[in-house]
């Protein structure tokens, strides 16, 4: 967001391949919007299914101010809670600030690794397998072996990175040999990964001595990172940030990133001007990999301490609508990772103080998503639209001639 | 099955090693572990079961002995095919059929003579299997429907699971399972429009759209099925299921009859469906009209083909069907919607539609094979095999991608597939 090519003036009516500009160069104007939309549509839907609201709602007619103060304190009051759980209430302070950093730590870098793939023109789905590759050689690394402090820590992260790495660079090498489409490859591999996890966890070697349930055993206390007093936040997110940045100096500054960037915009011109174009996409799929693996390093040596089969979650999922929000930039990946960050850590106090349910943030961030690749229909909304309509008609007849 | 895939997709393999490498790690895998190394007890399959009208004797394999035979008859066909490749010729595909075949043969005995139990029910295995292939062969039609005009269809997981929430709270509601079969249609149609407003009216990145719905409808299935359904479950969650019709007569033929003759009323529709599905896009001209418009858009819209239109139908015509297939898990699998319940089963399905080459006789063999290994994983499980579960699971997802990076023959989608089309 930060970037300096942001008032380049996007094309929506470009095909979709060229997303990648898109996404990169949209307005700012546009997602703020966007994400009010779709929390307006999340409100109602928490509004719709509230019993209070039913009941006024048989008596509309009669007494509209019942049904629309119910309507508004339904939706208002799902988001106040979220608020207070995400950012400030008056009992703890900016205690669940904390709680946001500490759940955004894994999503910006599992984020990173998908925006960092988006930026060499492919579409890493995988985040989620090569998290949980990243993750168990984390673990593993961290319970089995028993090494002095710092350089314990070290080598689980970068075990960590290396397992991602190794995942996603697989699936690169796949594309770049093979011309198999890299979507198709990463859902694949993440199922693999994720019975590949399931397997281990049956396995002596991963799981706690006398456990039944499939739970390995915590990692030592040289392994984790060191943590906040008082809350969860650890040095993780300072890895993320270190992370956020060193994706930014390489899609930036570096040779590599430039390459990367060169053959997503368009890997025939690439080719032409010198660029080893199966090389790009091996390695830019391997550092996407090794920022997922990152992620996973932060679940396992960071908030969980210890590998369970549901290590990953949805984190990989919540990634590609990270990396989207964040358009793919590294910081903008960094700030949307904080904001759905805040969503998750505030659902879980807005799921016990008004009972509404956790997947609300689900349909809240795919809203935010679907309305943000979508200008157009986000400005037909606000009616930002009305004097561009004709201009898109001549527009749409002259794209394709270009 | 064997016959129509290769002559449609037409595509040319060029006579590469990779067959004739595979067959020749298959033989030595076969003779080596499964045979000489493998267990010598013997492998019995039953044929019939309960309610058949004659009974068919059990075939019963030594372990050991028949994996050695088969281990030899792969090898064989891996001389063959190497025999074949220094000619320049293209191996037959009835030959890799054999290899198939032969290859799950041993891989069975294996199993099965290995195990804590010698003897399976042939059976129920195949039946179970197509049981569980059902919501896999409806997704994999809608990414047959969807991507053979062009649309890139990642949201069948979205529309089976839209369709499985919206036939159970239908069917609970009106107490007619009818009515949630339609509705499920109806809800599986209203995710793929929304696949298509955005994807054809407002060309997102149809990856992007297809991963953003199934996020989406998870999160509202999830929602509404916390605050609406768990609130008064025997209202909202208590769907009346769709009846078995076992065929008089015909349901007891041994094997068989339970596959095609004793099915849920989504069983019968499945056959129909892939047969419609297979002659509306072969012998028609509406099919035609479709897979021009897949493969060069601009071509099909210069001989007056609505391009974006008959995109528009064809993704919303595969809603509807997926959604129907989702329906299978609340009408006829299990008694109520849970969270997620399709679990996963669109991706499989995804896999199939490329397994199958995006052909629907090949997507439908492909999701049969999935289910049968689906149903073969949970009874190894009973039986007790040495094999972990979990690597079974992996199989669809393994051979999916074996598919894609052209190790068993190269599979390729729609030649326009994913790109939006924009009249000049």
């Amino acid at each position: 967001m930060s970037e300096t090519k942001a008032p380049v003036v996007p094309d929506p009516k470009k095909p979709g391949n060229d997303l990648f500009k898109s996404i990169t160069q949209g307005p700012g104007l546009v997602s703020v919007l966007g994400v009010i939309v779709a929390l307006v549509i999340g409100g109602l839907l928490i509004a719709v299914t509230d019993e209070k609201v039913g009941e006024t709602a048989a008596y509309l007619f009669a007494r509209p101010s019942d049904f629309f103060s119910a309507l508004w304190s339904a939706g208002t009051e799902s988001y106040v809670a979220l608020f207070n759980g995400s950012i400030y209430n008056s009992s703890q302070g900016f205690a669940p600030l904390l709680e946001t950093l500490t759940v955004s730590t894994p999503l910006i870098c599992a984020g990173l690794g998908v925006a960092l793939a988006f930026r060499a023109g492919m579409f890493n789905i995988g985040a989620q397998g090569q998290l949980i590759i990243g993750a168990t050689m984390a673990a593993y690394v961290g319970f089995a072996w028993h090494l002095p402090v710092v350089v314990h820590l070290l080598l689980v992260i970068v075990f960590g990175l290396l397992g991602g790495a190794l995942w996603g660079g697989l699936v690169g090498l796949l594309k770049a040999r093979t011309g198999a489409h890299e979507v198709i490859l990463t859902i694949m591999f993440n199922y693999v990964a994720l019975y590949l996890l399931d397997f281990l966890m049956n396995t002596e070697a991963f799981r706690r001595p006398g456990e039944t349930n499939p739970i390995s055993p915590i990692l030592d206390a040289n392994a984790v990172f060191p943590a906040l007093p008082g809350s969860r936040l650890h040095l993780g997110f300072l890895m993320a940030v270190l992370l956020t940045m060193g994706v930014a100096w390489l899609l930036n500054r570096s040779t590599i990133g430039f390459e990367f960037r060169a053959v997503g915009h368009n890997p025939h011109a690439a080719q032409t001007a010198g660029v080893n174009v199966a090389r790009s996409t091996i390695l830019a799929m391997a550092f996407a990999g090794a920022l997922a693996g990152a992620a996973g390093v932060a679940q396992v040596a960071g908030t969980e301490k210890v590998l369970t089969a549901g290590v990953a979650g949805s984190l990989g999922f919540d990634a590609i609508t990270v990396a989207l929000l964040g358009r793919s930039t590294p910081w903008g990946t960094f700030f949307a990772g904080l904001l759905f960050g805040a969503f998750r850590a505030g659902a879980v106090n807005m799921q016990i103080t008004t009972g509404t349910p956790i997947d609300i943030v689900l349909v809240v961030q795919s809203l935010i998503v679907l309305f943000i690749a979508a200008p157009p229909l986000v400005k037909a909304i606000f009616g930002l639209n009305r004097k561009k309509k004709r201009a898109s008609a001549t527009e749409s007849t002259q794209a394709g001639a270009k | 099955m064997t016959t129509t895939v290769p002559s449609k997709s037409a595509i040319s393999v060029l006579p590469s090693k990779k067959t004739p490498i595979i067959f020749s790690v298959l033989a030595v895998i076969v003779l080596v572990s499964f045979g000489l190394l493998g267990n010598s007890q013997t492998a019995s399959f039953s044929l019939s079961s309960a309610g058949d009208a004659f009974s068919l004797p059990d075939l019963v394999f030594p372990g050991r002995a028949s994996n050695i035979v088969i281990g030899v008859l792969l090898a064989a066909l891996a001389a063959y095919s190497w025999m074949l490749r220094s000619k320049g010729r293209v191996l037959p595909v009835w030959s890799v059929a054999v290899g198939a075949v032969l290859f799950v043969l041993a891989f069975l005995i294996w199993v099965v003579s290995g195990a804590n139990i010698n003897s399976i029910s042939l059976a129920s295995l195949l039946a179970g299997g197509v049981v569980l292939a059902v919501p896999l062969v409806f997704g994999s039609l809608s990414g047959v429907l969807s991507e053979r005009s062009g649309v890139v269809n990642i949201a069948i997981e979205g529309q089976l699971l839209g369709g499985a929430f919206t036939a159970a709270i239908v069917a609970s509601v009106t107490q007619n399972a009818f009515a949630g079969l339609i509705a499920a249609g109806l809800a599986g149609a209203v995710v793929s429009l929304v696949l298509a407003l955005f994807s054809i009216k407002y060309l997102v990145n149809q990856i992007i759209v297809g991963v953003v719905l199934n996020v989406l409808v998870s999160g509202i299935t999830g929602f509404l099925f916390t605050t609406v359904m768990q609130e008064d479950p025997q209202l909202y969650n208590s769907p009346v299921h769709l009846p078995t019709i076992a065929i008089p007569g015909l349901s007891a033929i041994p094997v068989i009859g339970p596959i095609l003759f004793k099915q849920s009323v989504i069983g019968y529709l499945m056959y129909i469906a892939v047969f419609l599905v297979w002659f509306g896009l072969y012998k028609t001209r509406w099919g035609l009209r479709v897979r021009a418009v897949g493969e060069h858009p601009k071509a099909a819209d210069t001989l007056g083909i609505k391009v974006n239109r008959t995109r528009f139908w064809n993704v919303t015509l595969g809603g509807i069907v997926a959604g129907i297939g989702g329906s299978f898990f609340t009408l006829v699998a299990i008694d109520s919607f849970t969270k997620e319940i399709s679990g996963g089963r669109g991706f499989i399905a995804l896999a199939a539609v490329i397994f199958g080459r995006w052909n629907p006789i090949g997507a439908f063999a492909a999701a049969l094979l999935f289910g049968f290994a689906d149903n073969l994983q949970v009874m190894l499980t009973i039986i007790g095999t040495p094999v972990p579960s979990q690597f079974m699971a992996m199989m669809p997802y393994l051979v999916t991608i074996f598919a894609v990076a052209g190790l068993v023959g190269r599979s390729r989608g729609p030649a326009a597939v994913g790109d939006p089309y924009v009249k000049e």
